[in-house]
C-alpha cells in the first residue's frame, strides 16, 4: 500500500487478482438494456412517455424495442394497435404508412393462407397502427410480438418501424404477422401508447428495451 | 478493519473480473457513413471482431440515406476483405403500400433481389430515393460466420422509403439465404448499388 500526502488516503493499486471474485458491477448488461416493463390489468392503454416512470425514449439509444407478451383483450376480435405522439405534441395521432401481410392456419386444419392485409395497413393515416386484429377472447388467447422502431429521436428522417408478431385468433387461427412502415414526421418521436380498438388490454406485459450504439 | 471505497479511478486497469454478466447481446463496431462509397467491417481492423468469439453476429442499419436513388446491398469475404464476392443463393421478398393508398402487394418483387449462386451483392432495401427525410432502417443476421464445414445463412428484414411513379412507398423487405462456402467469413461490406451512402449507422454486434 503506498503512503498519501499528509492529510489525504493512501494510493491503493487494485490488480487482477484482487477482484478476481467480484461478480456484481452495476453497468456491464450488454447492449440491449431494459427500460421499463407495463402489466395490464384491465388497462384501456398503457404508455411509455418519455421522462416519466422512468421512461427512456430519446436520443439515448438509437433503436428501441418493445417487447409484448401475451396480450389478452376483454373484448373478443379487438385490434391491437399502437400509436405515436411527437415531441411537444399532442395526441397519439401521427401520420403513418405501412404494409401488412400475414400467414394463417386454422385448428382445424382445413384453411391455410399467406396474403396482403388491406384492411390493416395505412395510407398516410392518423390512426391507431394494428398490429394484430381479430384477438381472440377465450380465456387462453392472446397476441405476442415485438415491434422495433428506428431513431424516433431523429429530427432529419421519417421513422421506420418494424413488428412481427403472432395471434391466437378469434376465429381459432394461428396468425403470423408482419407490418412494417413508417411515421411520417421529421419530428422526434417521445411517445408510444398500446390499446385495443375496443375494450381493454386484460392482461399482458409489454417491455421497452433500448439498443446501445457503443 | 479500515474501510475502503473503491472508484473508477482506482479499478479501471483492471482488466478481469470474476462472474460478471455483461448481457447476450454484446455491442462491437458502430460505423457512420459520410458520403461513403462502402462501408465495410472486417475482422481483426479497428477493433471489429467477426469469427468465432460468436456464433451469431447481428448488424442494424439506421437511417441509411443515398446520394442516389438506389438498392441498399451487402456482401460477404473470405479474405479479410480483399474481395466481397462470395457466392449465394438467396431469396427476397417484400410488402409494399404507396401513401396514395392505389397499390398494395406482398411478393417475390424485383428477380434480381433472389440470386442464384451468384458473387453480386444481396438487395436488403429497393430503391430508397434521396429526399432529406427519405431512408432505409433494417437488420441483418449472420449466422456462424467462422464455420470451416457449413454454408453461412443470414436473414435480414428492412423497411425503407421507396418511390414507384412518383408516389412515396413504405417497403418491408425480406432477404434470405446462404453464403454457399465453407471457407471463414472475415468480412461484410454495404454499399449502395450505385452512388454513395450519404448518410446513417450501420452497428455490429455479438450474439452470445
Amino acid at each position: 500500500m503506498g503512503r498519501g500526502p499528509v492529510g489525504e488516503p493512501a494510493i491503493i493499486k487494485y490488480v487482477n487478482n484482487s477482484l478476481a471474485s467480484v461478480d456484481d458491477v452495476s453497468n456491464t448488461d450488454g447492449a440491449m438494456i431494459l427500460i421499463k416493463t407495463l402489466t395490464a390489468s384491465s388497462s384501456a392503454t398503457l404508455s411509455f412517455v418519455d421522462g416519466t416512470s422512468d421512461v427512456v425514449l430519446d436520443n439515448t439509444y438509437p433503436i428501441y424495442k418493445f417487447v409484448y407478451t401475451s396480450i389478452h383483450p376483454s373484448s373478443n376480435g379487438a385490434e391491437f394497435q399502437w400509436q405515436a405522439n411527437a415531441a411537444g405534441g399532442s395526441g397519439y395521432n401521427e401520420t403513418h404508412t405501412s404494409t401488412h401481410f400475414q400467414s394463417a392456419h386454422n385448428e382445424g386444419d382445413t384453411d391455410t393462407g399467406l396474403s396482403y392485409t388491406t384492411s390493416m395497413d395505412s395510407a398516410q393515416g392518423t390512426g391507431g397502427i394494428i398490429l394484430n386484429t381479430d384477438v381472440g377472447a377465450d380465456n387462453d388467447q392472446s397476441c405476442s410480438g415485438d415491434l422495433w422502431i428506428f431513431n424516433p429521436s431523429s429530427t432529419t428522417f421519417v421513422k421506420h418501424f418494424m413488428s412481427r408478431s403472432n395471434r391466437s385468433d378469434a376465429g381459432d387461427y394461428s396468425v403470423d404477422n408482419f407490418h412494417a412502415g413508417y411515421i411520417n414526421a421529421t419530428a422526434a418521436i417521445d411517445e408510444v401508447q398500446f390499446s385495443f380498438n375496443a375494450g381493454n388490454i386484460d392482461a399482458g406485459t409489454i417491455k421497452l428495451y433500448g439498443i446501445k450504439d457503443s | 478493519m479500515a474501510l475502503i471505497k473503491l472508484n473508477n479511478r482506482g479499478v479501471r486497469n483492471v482488466s478481469a473480473f470474476g462472474s460478471v454478466g455483461v448481457g447476450s447481446m454484446v455491442f462491437i463496431k458502430k460505423l457512420t457513413a459520410s458520403s461513403s462509397g462502402t462501408l465495410s467491417f472486417v475482422d481483426g481492423a479497428s477493433s471489429v471482431v467477426l469469427d468465432s468469439t460468436y456464433k451469431e453476429y447481428l448488424f442494424t442499419f439506421n437511417n441509411i440515406h443515398p446520394s442516389a436513388k438506389a438498392d441498399f446491398t451487402f456482401n460477404m469475404s473470405i479474405d479479410s476483405g480483399s474481395n466481397y464476392n462470395v457466392t449465394k443463393t438467396t431469396t427476397y421478398f417484400h410488402a409494399a403500400h404507396d401513401e396514395a393508398d392505389s397499390a398494395t402487394e406482398v411478393a417475390l418483387g424485383v428477380s434480381a433481389g433472389s440470386l442464384g449462386q451468384s458473387t453480386g451483392f444481396q438487395l436488403l432495401g429497393y430503391q430508397i430515393p434521396t429526399g432529406n427525410d427519405e431512408c432505409g432502417s433494417g437488420y441483418l443476421r449472420l449466422f456462424n460466420p467462422s464455420s470451416t464445414t457449413f454454408v453461412k445463412h443470414f436473414i435480414t428484414n428492412c423497411n425503407e422509403v421507396s418511390i414507384g411513379g412518383g408516389t412515396p412507398y413504405s417497403i418491408n423487405s425480406f432477404a434470405a439465404g446462404y453464403g454457399n462456402t465453407t471457407s471463414a467469413v472475415d468480412a461484410v461490406q454495404f454499399k449502395m448499388s450505385t452512388g454513395n451512402i450519404d448518410a446513417g449507422d450501420i452497428c455490429l454486434y455479438g450474439i452470445k
